[in-house]
């Protein structure tokens, strides 16, 4: 008898490859701290909790404020962090720079060494923004990075990119689109994205 | 920048080493990761200071705008001046 090929070829999980130097230290290390009750499995997963349920929100907030005080933005622009505890946020002990668009000014944030990004205030990165693909292309062709976001900036325009590559995390003040004058705060929130606040799309228009 | 390849935990990416830029503003003194990195927890101080650069002076096949730049946050002992003050 034939022996019957299966359809489909075994795949091996990601798990059947042996664990990492690294994966054992840091279990090992975990593994100590519950022991000595440094912290507990029940801390370490609100913890975890804690990190996945944040999300763009709270950035959206003070951008939205930003655009509607310019008081506030100048603050903002000197210190994120003193800015967004005024709104009663946790931006984290980080140091977060905001960097303003303007109409000669497009601002893009990457972090080419690893994936450092101001989770406190917009959540956690999104993989595209980890991946070696966008970290090092966007450092030497950003235009054509934007292009397929969908983000088409003028060539009088000039493009910066911030490569957040040591102890600051960055974000962008997008402009504040056009036809916006009538909306309040919380509307104008809606209008700004993740990527609008990495600066790889521009704030949504209104309806 | 200097053009420079030590071994360890270095936060000048390689794109920049040996390329000339402009000191754009001062973030203040930090700890020096590339000691802070090997639990050294008497590491040193330095200067982080925001360097910009022209993306046509670090690619010579630049794709964009002559005015597009690159900002990175780099260490003071990474810097030797070019005797330029603009």
């Amino acid at each position: 008898m034939v022996k019957k090929e299966p359809l489909h070829p075994h795949q091996r999980d990601l798990e059947d490859t042996p664990f990492t130097h690294y994966q054992i230290m840091t279990t090992a290390i975990t593994e100590l701290l519950f022991q000595k009750n440094i912290f507990s499995p029940d801390d370490l997963r609100a913890q975890l909790e804690a990190i996945d349920r944040k999300g763009p929100a709270d950035g959206a907030r003070l951008i939205a404020r930003a655009w509607v005080d310019p008081d506030f933005k100048e603050r903002m622009k000197t210190s994120v962090n003193s800015a967004a505890t005024e709104l009663g946020l946790d931006p984290g002990n980080i140091p977060i720079l905001a960097v303003e668009n303007t109409p000669e000014l497009h601002n893009v944030i990457v972090c080419t060494l690893c994936s450092c990004y101001p989770r406190m205030l917009i959540g956690l990165p999104p993989d595209w923004y980890k991946s070696r693909s966008y970290r090092a292309r966007v450092v030497r062709e950003p235009r054509t990075v934007l292009k397929e976001f969908g983000t088409e900036i003028s060539d009088k325009v000039e493009i910066r990119v911030h490569d957040s590559t040591a102890d600051l995390r960055y974000m962008v003040i997008p402009m504040k689109p056009d036809c916006t004058e009538s909306m309040d705060e919380s509307a104008l929130a809606k209008l700004v994205t993740r990527d609008t606040m990495i600066g790889v799309t521009l704030a949504k228009v209104p309806d | 920048m200097l053009a420079s390849y030590p071994p360890g935990h270095i936060r000048t990416p390689f794109f920049v080493r040996g390329k000339s830029g402009i000191v754009h503003d001062i973030l203040g003194m930090y700890r020096n990761p590339e000691n802070l990195a090997y639990g050294r927890v008497d590491a040193d101080n330095k200067y982080l200071l925001r360097v910009l650069f022209k993306q046509k002076d670090l690619w010579q096949s630049y794709n964009g705008s002559g005015h597009d730049s690159i900002i990175l946050d780099l260490y003071e002992h990474w810097l030797e001046s070019s005797g330029i003050h603009i």
